[in-house]
């Protein structure tokens, strides 16, 4: 695996490898001093045209605890500012040869683009409405680690999939790990088509009790003005994942960041059924593994952990 | 010598001379005039002066090309090309553009006016008919903007602009999205002439999309043109000419309910026609799984495989009565950015004829013949004279060489653009040699060469 462009074109064994290279990390994360010298002298750029505060921090801590060099460039306050074009900018940065560039930008395919200008692997943290794989690599380890496995599991996806690189992704991730998809919102925000894809479309949380895993999506306040749903009341009191809703065998999901009272009752958000915590915890170890598969992973061997113990950090892997 | 019409006559192009050319045995076919066997075709004078005997036509000093096994059709006619000129000549211009579409076996084009400023004025017109007389390489004609400005609120001085050369008006890249505006102009009309060519797309519909609105956009995540923002304004636009009897012309239809639509019109009696591009003959939105918009982002969408086979269809029965590529240049740093980014648009004119070939007669979704027929379709709905082989006819010869395969941009284009849908393609059939208002306007080069040895 040379990038990391979209959930797609992974098998689900690629996915597995990620997975359990992300449980090893997990262990690294309850030691002391949580660093490993894997990626030393190696850099690490991320590139992020759009606001982000989990997946940014996470990519970037990620690469600091594997030892890697990070620079965070942000398109506000760069010369992105100023027009220079995504081929322009790329070129730039990968003057300083970096092992990868994580890029996050606004409209779908610009990581694809970006691998095609650059020498460095290519990791895809959010390509518009399209893919964002590392969020639906991190909601499958969570899902994993609580249920052993996603075959046959029944999960629903529910709120705005039209606007959602989130649902598209782990809609994919989903089924390539077994499980069973539906997707619920209103007509208006269920893309065209997307049945193709595989899952089932629903329009109503009758059936939500069918459920074992509740997935809620992010519903930005500006859809009502775009006549997407009349009100947030309406939908709220339609499509509002609450306690009522939910029974407590019901594993509850979220990429955040959430609108409390909009899709998610704040009971719900709150409830130990609720995994939402755990989702964002699993996002640097899976970032962690994301670097080290790309970087440092593939024809390299696995990662020795013995001698772990409190202060003494063991290399997991070699830099290339 | 006859009083045959000449395609030339509306259009311009730069002084040259008549050519004087012998096509030896080649294979002639013009379905609408009835040709179709192997002969000497006689070019002198700038017409075709003879279809002789295989063999048997005297020489008498002209230029003899053996022909033999290859293909003389009429040359073809685009209705829709833009030339960029005013304004991004950094993509084409009328030397460029004409070339390109003497490349692709064109002996007449019509140049669209959404430029920067669009020809809105009759000064515009004249300017560029006489660039056009100063360095088209083709006859070109000159569309005329139906709204001052294409701002789409105020009519164009349509009466003067058509006196000054306007073949016809056109907001193309922009439909006319209100009603009333639409209906005046086909009403002022009747006082006016000249074919009004609609760009039909309700903007509300279409909103931000990128790509067709179907399962393919559904996956990519890209916000989708959905088939009914094209035929909902067709649909009006039709029961406008209806009912102010007007003539209309649909510009690249994409999508089936379209067809059906002007199926419908043309039943009615509506003065309606339509032109199909090559690249929705060709490809569906499948493409755009590759996220290319070098060759993959156009507007109209590329559709469905259905919405393919209903243009097919349309152009086997007659509902559309003509290929138009729609030729969009656009420089490199337009395109290298994410699809839903890009500028819409491909070229289109130096591969019309190869692509379609390759992709539809090749495996006979049509016949030659009927190819031969649309690719010059597009004169007639203009009130132009159609190229024609039939003798005394104003000389306008495609020579092909329809075994001949090649990969499109191998040896670079004649257009200032390289965003060509074909690009990377090998195609089958290509262009020689093109007479144009009785001149040789192409020749590839590699034939000629043989020739001379």
């Amino acid at each position: 695996m040379k990038h990391l462009l979209g959930i797609e074109a992974l098998s689900r064994e690629e996915i597995e490898a990620i997975l359990d290279r992300a449980e090893s990390f997990a262990e690294v994360g309850r030691r002391d001093i949580k660093k490993v010298p894997t990626l030393r002298g190696r850099t690490v750029v991320t590139l992020f045209y759009e606001s982000s505060t989990r997946t940014s921090s996470s990519f970037e801590l990620a690469a600091k605890r594997l030892s890697a060099d990070l620079v965070s460039v942000k398109a506000a306050g760069s010369s992105v500012e100023k027009g220079e074009s995504l081929k322009d900018t790329v070129a730039t940065l990968s003057a300083y040869d970096p092992a990868a560039i994580v890029i996050r930008h606004p409209y779908a395919g610009a990581a694809q683009m970006v691998a095609g200008w650059t020498g460095a692997a290519v990791i895809n943290a959010g390509d518009g409405k399209h893919e964002h794989p590392s969020q639906a690599l991190l909601d499958v380890y969570t899902l994993r680690r609580r249920l052993g496995t996603l075959e046959g599991v029944r999960i629903w996806i529910v709120g705005d999939a039209l606007h959602s690189r989130v649902a598209r992704s782990n809609l994919i991730a989903f089924q390539k790990m077994g499980a069973e998809v539906t997707l619920c919102g209103p007509p208006t925000l269920i893309p065209r088509g997307i049945e193709e894809l595989g899952c089932e479309v629903v329009h109503s949380l009758d059936r939500l009790g069918d459920a074992e895993v509740v997935y809620a999506l992010r519903l930005q306040r500006e859809r009502m003005s775009e006549s997407f749903v009349p009100s947030l009341r309406e939908y709220a009191a339609t499509f509002q994942v609450d306690t009522r809703r939910l029974n407590p065998r019901q594993l509850l999901m979220h990429p955040g960041p959430v609108n409390r009272g909009v899709e998610l009752s704040g009971e719900a958000i709150d409830s130990p059924q609720s995994l939402i915590v755990e989702q964002v915890a699993a996002g640097l170890v899976v970032r962690m593994a994301i670097l080290y598969e790309l970087l440092a992973g593939a024809d390299r061997p696995t990662p020795v952990l013995e001698g772990g113990g409190k202060g003494s950090p063991t290399p997991i892997g070699q830099p290339a | 010598m006859s009083e045959t019409r000449r395609t030339s006559e509306p259009l311009d192009l730069r002084p040259g001379e008549d050519a004087h050319v012998v096509l030896r045995r080649a294979t002639v076919l013009d379905p609408v005039a009835g040709i179709d066997g192997v002969h000497d075709v006689v070019v002198r004078d700038g017409r075709i002066a003879e279809l002789a005997a295989p063999g048997e036509a005297d020489a008498d000093g002209a230029e003899v090309l053996e022909a033999e096994g290859l293909h003389a059709f009429p040359a073809f006619f685009d209705p829709h090309v833009h030339l960029r000129t005013p304004g991004h000549e950094h993509k084409e211009d009328v030397e460029t553009g004409t070339r390109a579409a003497a490349a692709g076996g064109y002996c007449g084009i019509l140049a669209m006016a959404n430029t920067d400023p669009p020809v809105s004025t009759a000064a515009d017109v004249a300017a560029l008919r006489e660039e056009a007389r100063a360095s088209a390489s083709i006859p070109v004609g000159f569309m005329a903007t139906v709204t001052r400005d294409m701002a789409g609120a105020e009519l164009t001085e349509m009466v003067e602009l058509r006196e000054a050369g306007a073949v016809g008006f056109s907001d193309d890249g922009l439909p006319i999205t209100n009603a009333r505006v639409m209906r005046r102009a086909l009403q002022y009309q009747k006082l006016c002439g000249g074919t009004i060519a609609l760009h039909e797309e309700d903007p509300e519909l279409s909103g931000a999309g990128a790509m067709h609105e179907g399962p393919v956009s559904a996956g990519l995540g890209i916000a989708g043109i959905p088939s009914v923002s094209e035929s909902t304004m067709i649909a009006r636009d039709a029961a406008l000419a209806a009912y102010e009897g007007a003539r209309i012309h649909v510009q690249h239809l994409s999508a089936a309910e379209s067809v059906q639509i002007v199926r419908a019109a043309k039943a009615a009696g509506v003065q309606i026609s339509a032109e199909a591009s090559p690249h929705h003959l060709c490809l569906t939105d499948e493409e755009v799984r590759s996220l290319d918009p070098h060759r993959f982002k156009m507007n109209p969408p590329l559709r469905r495989e259905s919405d393919r086979q209903a243009l097919i269809e349309g152009l086997r029965d007659g509902t559309i009565e003509c290929v138009a590529t729609d030729h969009a240049p656009h420089q490199p740093e337009e395109k290298e950015v994410p699809f839903e980014q890009a500028a819409m648009g491909v070229t289109g004119l130096e591969t019309a004829f190869a692509a379609l070939h390759t992709e539809l007669v090749l495996p006979g979704a049509i016949d030659l013949g009927l190819l031969v027929e649309r690719m010059a379709g597009g004169a007639a709905p203009f009130g132009i004279a159609r190229p024609s082989l039939a003798p005394g006819s104003e000389a306008n010869v495609a020579l092909c060489d329809l075994a001949a395969e090649w990969t499109v941009g191998e040896d670079g284009y004649e257009s200032r653009s390289q965003n060509s849908w074909c690009a990377g393609r090998t195609l089958t059939g290509r262009v020689l040699v093109t007479v144009a208002a009785g001149r040789v306007a192409f020749r590839l080069r590699s034939f000629s060469l043989g020739v001379a040895a």
